[in-house]
C-alpha cells in the first residue's frame, strides 16, 4: 500500500464532507422519501396492515432504514460523476497521491452521509413512536449490519458513478433499488403474498437484512436469518467491488 | 518536417517522444508522434479539434496508456515510471479542474496537503497574491468568473513546483482580458524555468507564447520548429502597403481598460 494512502484519504475526505455541509439538501432530498414513507404507512395505510405485532412503525422502521440507504447512495454516484465531468478526478489521478485514495474518500463519504440520514430517520421515527428495548450489542449490530449494507451499496454506486454518461443516468440505477424493499417483508409480512412473490420476496436480501434487523429491535432470536444477511452484505459488497474495480480502471488504465 | 534539436541531451530535455500511438478501438487518434521539449521552454502544441492533442497530453500526464512508443517526462519513463511522472509534472485540463463548492484558498490548500507539502497555508496565500485572486480566495469558486477560475486552475497547477506543466487549450473560453492574464501567468512560468507544453487551437496564442510549436494533425506532428521556421515554409514575404486598422481586441482592451486584474469580473 502506498505510504500516503491514509493520509491522502483524510485529506480528500475532509473535501468532501465539506461539500455535505455546504449543501446539506443531500442529505434532506436523501431523507424525504423514507420520512413520507413512513407516515404514509403508519398514518394512512399501516392501520389496514395485520403484522401479527403490535405497533406498525416497529415492524415497519428497519425497512425505511434500509431504504434510507438506497437513497442516499446515489448522491455517491452523482459527486463522483461530478469529479469526473468537471476535470478534478484527472487533476487528482496525474498528481503524486495515492490513486485509491479518491475513491476511497468517496465512499467514506458515503457512509458518514448515509449515517447521519439513518440518524434523521431514527429520530423521526421515535418523535412516531418507534420503541425498542434492545440493548448496547442488539444497536451495535443493528449499526454493523446498516453499516455493511451501506458500504455494499455504495461500492455498487461507484460502477454508474465512473461509467455514466449523465448525471441522471449517474443516479437512475438507485431507484430499483428504493423499490425491492416493497416485494420484501419490510412493509408486510411475506405469507400474504401469491406463490411467486412470495418466493422472490423472501430470497432477496432485503427480507433476511430486515428480519434480522427487526429481530435485533425487538429482541428476538436472530436465528440463522443473520447468517443470511451478513452473506448477501458481504457477497454484494465484494461482487460490487469488483466491478467497480474493472469500471476504474478501464477508465484509468 | 524541420529538426532543430540535433545538440539536445537528456537534461536538457523536458519531454522526449518517440514513435507514440493511441487508438480507441477502431480510432487512431495518434500515428506516430514524435516530439521534443527542451528545459524550460514553452512548447505549443497546435491543432483543430479532434487532431488527438488531449490524447497526447493525457499519454504524457499518465492519464492513458499508450499502445506503442516511448514517452519520457523529466527522464522518467510514462509507463514503466509513473509516479516519478506524476511528481514531475501537473496538469491543467481542458476544463478548470477546481473544486466550485470550496473557496478559492482551500481549492490550494487541498492541492498542496495532496503534494504532500507543509505550510500549506502560506504556500496559498502566496499563490491567491500572485494571481490577484486574494480578495476572492475567502469566496466559493462557483461565484468566480471564467478568467479568475482559470487563474485559480493555473496556480493550482504550481503547488509544489513541478518542473513540467501541462496547459490543454488554457484559454477556451476566455474573454479576452482573461486571456492575456493566463498569457503572462504562462510567460512567468517559463521565466522561473518550468518547462510548459500547451496545447491552442488559437494560432495567436502560439505565435505569442511558444519558444516552438508542432502542428498535430490527424494523429501526426506535420511541423515543429520555432516561429520563424514555420514562417520560412511559406514563399517569402511579400511587400504590400495596407491600412493599419485596429482590431476589435484592441478597441475592446481600450474601451475596458486592461489595468483591471479582474478581480470584480
Amino acid at each position: 500500500m502506498n505510504k500516503h494512502f491514509l493520509g491522502d484519504t483524510a485529506v480528500l475526505l475532509g473535501r468532501s464532507l465539506r461539500h455535505i455541509a455546504r449543501s446539506p439538501d443531500t442529505i434532506i432530498t436523501t431523507v424525504v422519501t423514507p420520512i413520507a414513507m413512513l407516515l404514509l404507512f403508519v398514518y394512512v395505510l399501516g392501520g389496514a396492515i395485520q403484522t401479527g405485532t403490535g405497533s406498525y412503525v416497529n415492524y415497519l422502521l428497519p425497512g425505511i432504514l434500509i431504504i434510507t440507504i438506497a437513497s442516499g447512495i446515489s448522491y455517491t454516484a452523482y459527486r463522483l460523476f461530478q469529479d469526473l465531468q468537471g476535470g478534478i478526478f484527472e487533476r487528482f489521478q496525474s498528481m503524486p497521491i495515492a490513486r485509491p485514495s479518491v475513491l476511497w474518500a468517496h465512499v467514506l463519504t458515503s457512509l458518514v452521509a448515509n449515517l447521519i440520514s439513518l440518524v434523521v430517520v431514527l429520530l423521526v421515527a421515535l418523535v412516531m413512536g418507534f420503541r425498542s428495548g434492545a440493548g448496547v450489542v442488539d444497536w451495535l449490530a443493528v449499526a454493523g449490519i446498516l453499516v455493511l449494507f451501506t458500504l455494499a451499496l455504495t461500492w455498487l454506486a461507484v460502477i454508474p458513478g465512473l461509467t455514466a454518461r449523465s448525471v441522471d443516468g449517474a443516479s437512475a440505477f438507485a431507484y430499483p433499488l428504493i423499490f425491492l424493499p416493497f416485494i420484501s417483508s419490510a412493509f408486510v409480512p411475506t405469507d400474504s403474498m401469491p406463490g411467486p412473490v412470495r418466493a422472490f420476496a423472501e430470497n432477496q436480501p432485503v427480507t433476511s437484512i430486515v428480519n434480522t434487523l427487526r429481530a435485533l429491535f425487538t429482541e428476538q432470536p436472530v436465528g440463522a436469518g443473520i447468517g443470511t444477511a451478513l452473506a448477501w452484505c458481504v457477497g454484494l459488497l465484494i461482487v460490487a467491488s469488483v466491478f467497480a474495480g474493472i469500471a476504474y480502471r478501464r477508465r484509468f488504465n | 518536417m524541420l529538426t532543430g534539436m540535433s545538440t539536445s541531451s537528456t537534461e536538457q530535455t523536458a519531454i522526449r517522444v518517440r514513435d507514440l500511438e493511441k487508438s480507441f478501438k477502431e480510432l487512431k487518434v495518434l500515428r506516430g508522434v514524435d516530439i521534443e521539449v527542451a528545459r524550460g521552454s514553452i512548447f505549443a502544441l497546435l491543432g483543430s479539434n479532434g487532431a488527438g492533442k488531449t490524447t497526447l497530453v493525457k499519454v504524457l500526464s499518465t492519464l492513458l496508456r499508450a499502445d506503442a512508443g516511448t514517452a519520457l517526462v523529466n527522464g522518467f519513463d510514462v509507463a514503466a515510471r509513473a509516479a516519478d511522472v506524476r511528481e514531475s509534472i501537473s496538469l491543467t485540463g481542458q476544463f478548470a479542474a477546481v473544486d466550485e463548492i470550496l473557496t478559492g484558498r482551500e481549492n490550494l490548500i487541498l492541492i498542496a496537503r495532496l503534494r504532500h507539502l507543509k505550510d500549506v497555508a502560506t504556500i496559498a496565500d502566496d499563490l491567491l497574491l500572485r494571481f490577484s485572486l486574494t480578495e476572492a480566495g475567502g469566496r466559493r469558486v462557483a461565484t468566480y468568473s471564467g478568467g479568475m477560475r482559470r487563474r485559480l486552475d493555473i496556480a493550482m497547477s504550481l503547488i509544489g513546483n513541478p518542473p513540467v506543466i501541462f496547459l490543454d487549450e488554457p484559454t477556451t473560453g476566455l474573454d479576452p482580458e482573461g486571456r492575456l492574464d493566463v498569457w503572462q501567468a504562462i510567460q512567468e512560468l517559463a521565466q522561473g524555468g518550468t518547462t510548459v507544453l500547451l496545447t491552442t487551437q488559437y494560432l495567436d496564442e502560439a505565435e505569442h507564447l511558444a519558444d516552438r510549436i508542432a502542428i498535430l494533425h490527424q494523429g501526426r506532428i506535420i511541423v515543429n520548429g520555432t516561429l520563424d521556421e514555420l514562417k520560412r515554409l511559406l514563399p517569402p514575404a511579400k511587400v504590400e502597403y495596407v491600412e493599419k486598422q485596429p482590431t476589435l481586441e484592441d478597441v475592446f482592451l481600450s474601451l475596458v481598460g486592461t489595468a483591471t486584474n479582474g478581480e470584480q469580473r
